[in-house]
Parts: structure tokens; sequence; C-alpha cells
């Protein structure tokens, strides 16, 4: 899907990058305006992460709708956008969620001429790894699964995943024997802030206003719909208020009486001191809870399960990062002699069946995406153009409509606890 | 790591011997076949999720295998009380 890049913008180039060179740097435009909030808008959207811009983003590409504010309590792409392993993928077992995923892989593959913008996409592809019997056999039934769904995949022998990896342990007498992988060449990283700052720069193009350290107090209604909302900056009038807030969900949906299946628990992950090349693909390991790729800094990304209880401290438990970094010592022995840089926690908002909330609601004019849970980044571009459809047209985009939020009373679950990658 | 106060074997333990069990005092629908599609969905799926005051189940797997209630606070992760099923949390409030 290639869509024409931003017209009105000073666009990035060679040229660009040279002329600006010429005065040392110092003449760059701003990336986005830092606008005053008008009385009000078209659509408002609640939440400034990778997800809330790329819906700001499609709505004013796609559906020609730029009246549009987007209104962030802290900054722009500050919450999970930033604290993710920013691993991207779609071998989902479903094909609901297949499509989803699918979709927004595409979507990845041309964002950054989209954008106009170096996301940095780096398809150097996913191994995930089985460690027993039942893991293989799940393997492979999702791999089948991928593929009728024209999601390329395949099952991969211990010494292929050798081959792949070189630094990996496939040793039959570890104590997480490696039986195989599935293994997506499509899949890989990005760079999660440039997604956001990408989105950002390409919707404020479009005439839409990113309105920072302003948090939403409460979502005014009239006669069942919505009529703006209030911030910590005084009340902005919406015609449509389409909520994108991750962790806070539950709290925002609070704001205007309506209850949510999520509950908010701390993702954990963390990076260690950056290192030479060594690891060309990322290895994840549902099993063992860990996952693991090197940026182009040269840090080992990491990332661990997520806490069993509920919480919205952004930290996390030592025993939950304790098991991940034993988990990737066994695989990677090489690893023990690492030392760890940061560690860090983000608040996602996990759904029974591991997959996301994309939904009208029963109030009019407010509209939800949330529930992402733990592996909300692969799917930004995705949901943020499925979202806008639903914003934008008031009816689900067609491949938004099993994931409306009445799939917890219908008993329609998609059960992606599977392929989630990280148990919950 | 929290140190749990399990009420029935009278001591802290960390939290790893504990598994979590979600919200307390939801009570099973009598009748479930009576119940409507938003009612059962209600009750299967829809917790709460408050940023502060929580009463939630625990579990102590490594202990005495017994549930105990608990209130804590999810932002700070202080636990305030524990408390044995059947009977009422002495902290109350609402969720921040």
């Amino acid at each position: 899907m290639i869509l024409n890049a931003v017209d009105t913008m000073k666009r990035y180039s060679a040229f660009s990058l040279l002329k600006n060179a010429l005065t040392y740097h110092e003449n760059w435009q701003k990336v986005w305006r830092n606008p005053t909030p008008k009385k009000d808008y078209d659509v408002i959207i609640v939440g400034g992460g990778g997800h809330g811009l790329a819906t700001a983003y499609y709505l004013a590409k796609v559906h020609g709708i730029t009246n549009v504010a987007v209104v962030e309590k802290g900054y722009l792409g500050g919450g999970n956008t930033a604290r993710n392993t920013t691993i991207i993928r779609s071998n989902y077992l479903w094909d609901e969620a297949a499509q989803l995923y699918e979709l927004s892989l595409k979507l990845w593959e041309g964002l950054s001429q989209e954008l106009n913008y170096n996301v940095m996409f780096s398809q150097r592809g996913v191994l995930n790894l089985g460690h027993n019997l039942q893991d293989m056999r799940d393997i492979e039934r999702r791999v089948n699964a991928n593929r009728l769904n024209g999601i390329d995949g395949e099952v991969v022998t211990p010494e292929r995943i050798k081959e792949i990896a070189p630094l990996i342990n496939i040793s039959r007498n570890s104590r997480y024997p490696i039986l195989g992988a599935s293994w997506q060449p499509r899949g890989g990283t990005a760079r999660h802030d440039a997604v956001a700052w990408g989105y950002a720069r390409g919707a404020d193009a479009l005439g839409v206003d990113m309105i920072q350290q302003t948090e939403v107090t409460g979502i005014r209604r009239k006669d069942g719909a919505v009529v703006g909302v209030e911030t910590t900056n005084g009340f902005i009038g919406a015609r449509k208020v389409a909520c994108v807030t991750a962790g806070s969900s539950g709290l925002v949906a609070a704001m205007a009486g309506i209850r949510l299946p999520v509950e908010s628990r701390p993702l954990q992950a963390m990076v260690s001191e950056p290192v030479k090349p060594c690891l060309d693909t990322v290895v994840m390991s549902n099993a063992v809870h860990g996952y693991v790729s090197q940026s182009d800094k040269g840090d080992l990304v990491i990332g661990a399960g997520v806490d069993s209880y509920n919480g919205y401290g952004q930290r996390g438990s030592f025993n939950v990062i304790e098991h991940t970094v034993q988990a990737i010592c066994e695989l990677f022995p090489a690893f023990s002699r690492l030392q760890m840089n940061r560690q860090w926690g983000g608040i996602v908002d996990t759904c029974p069946d591991a997959c996301p909330i994309i939904s009208k609601t029963s109030v009019g004019g407010l509209y939800f995406n949330c529930g992402w849970g733990t592996g909300g980044f692969k799917a930004t571009p995705g949901s943020g153009f499925v979202f806008a459809d639903t914003v934008a047209n008031d009816r689900p985009h067609p491949l938004a409509a099993a994931f409306n939020i009445d799939r917890f009373n219908t008993g329609a679950l998609i059960d992606e606890h599977g392929a989630a990658g990280v148990a919950h | 790591m929290l140190l749990i106060y399990c009420p029935h074997c009278q001591e802290h333990r960390e939290e790893e011997e504990f598994s979590y069990g979600g919200e307390a005092h939801i009570t099973r629908p009598v009748a479930p076949e009576s119940l409507t599609d938003a009612e059962w969905g209600d009750y299967l799926f829809f917790r709460k999720n408050p940023r502060g005051l929580h009463h939630e189940m625990w579990y102590h797997g490594v202990g005495c295998r017994r549930y105990f209630n608990a209130t804590r606070n999810t932002l700070t992760y202080e636990i305030l009380e524990t408390y044995l099923v059947g009977t009422q949390p002495q902290i109350t409030g609402a969720g921040v």
C-alpha cells in the first residue's frame, strides 16, 4: 500500500542533509508545531503513543479528517512506545489476528518511504524457539496456519537455528533444550522512537495538533454521546473521542462510565552494555520468558515476562527479571559476561484472550483501541490504519470487526496466548 | 520482591511462594443458565483494574496451599492487609 508522502513539510533527503550541513545543522525545521488547543475538534485522540499518532496520521491522510488533536499527558511516544523491545512479526495463529498483524507488517515494509522518515525497519527475521514436544507441535500448527494465511514462516531444526544465530546453545543437555523453532524471515525490528516521531511529523504536516503535557481528566457526555474532554488545560470540545491509552485504558474508560475487560500489569525490559555485532536476528522463547535482539547501537535488548499481578508502578518484579536473565544466559552462555545498563517497565493492558480491543462503545462517538497487552508495538501501523477507518466511518473496519468489545459477551474470543510471545 | 503475610501460616514469605488469583469478592452466579450474555461475560472477564487500592486473591502454593485475600495498592505495591476468604477487608477506599 503506497500513499503519497506528505507534501507540505520540508522533506528529508540527501540534498537537505547536505544543505543543512553547510550551516552546521543549526537550521533544521521543527519536526512538529506546538500549538495552542482549538476550542473544538472533529476528533480528539487521547494518548500520543505510536498507536494514537498512527491513528491521527491515517485519519488525516486516508480519510481527509484533519481537524484532529492528539492529547497526551506526557510527551509523544513516552509511554510503552519508548519501553518495548521493538520486535515486529505477524506469525499469529488465528485468521483474525494474523490478518491484522500482517496488514501491519505490510505497512511497516513501506513505512520509511511513506513517512519520509527513517524508522529503521530491519527485516532480520524472528525465531520463536520450542523446548519440548508440545512446543514443537504448537509451532508446527502455527506455522501451517500462517502459511495458509499467506504469511511467511517455516519450522527450522536446531542446526539451522545455530546457523542463523551462532552464539546460541543447542546442546541437548541444556536446561531448556532447543528442539526447533518457527522462523519468520520478514519479521524484525524497528526504531521505536522514530515510529512515533515519524507519524507525529506526518500528522502535524497534515494539520493535526499535538497537544502535549495535557492530561485528560474527564470525558464530557450529553444525551449518551461525547461532546469533548476535560483536561488539565481546560475543556476541549470534540464530536468524536478515540482513546488509545494502553495501560491507562481502564482509568479513561471509567471517566466515560464504561468498563473494559483489561488488567494493567508491568512488563519489563532491559538493555546491556553495547558490544560488537553478535546477533543479527530476533530470538524469542515463549516457554522460558525471554526474547533478545541487538540494536544498531550494539546493546542487547532483552524483554521479560509480564508480572503476574496488577500494577501501575512502571518497574516490575525482581523475580520476573531474574527468570528472564537465567533463561537468556542459558540460551546464550556468552551473554553471561555482559553487564546490563538499564532496566525499566511499562504498563501493559492485558486482555483475557491476549488480543486487542478495537471498538465502538456504548457511548456515541467514543472509541477504544486498547488491550494490546504485551505485543502492541509490532501492530502500530495496522492498528492506526484500522482504528482511523473505524473512527472515520463510525463502524468497524473489516479487519477490526472481530476485535469488538462485544466478543467478551458473545464468547467469540480470539485466543492468541500461544502466539503472543509472552506468558501472561 | 514483595513480602506477603499469609494469614493461614501467619508468616511473612517471599512473593515467589505465592500466585496471584485476581480480583477478590467475586461471587459465582447461583444460576448461571439464567444469566444474560452480558451478565455472564461480566462475571467471566470484566475485572476491576484500579490505580490504587485493590482487593485481590493470593494462593500460597509453596506453603499452606490455601487462598486468602489481600488489600494492595497497585501503584506503590504496598500490601495494607491480608485477610481470610469469607471475611471483609478492614481497609477500603476508591481506586485513584
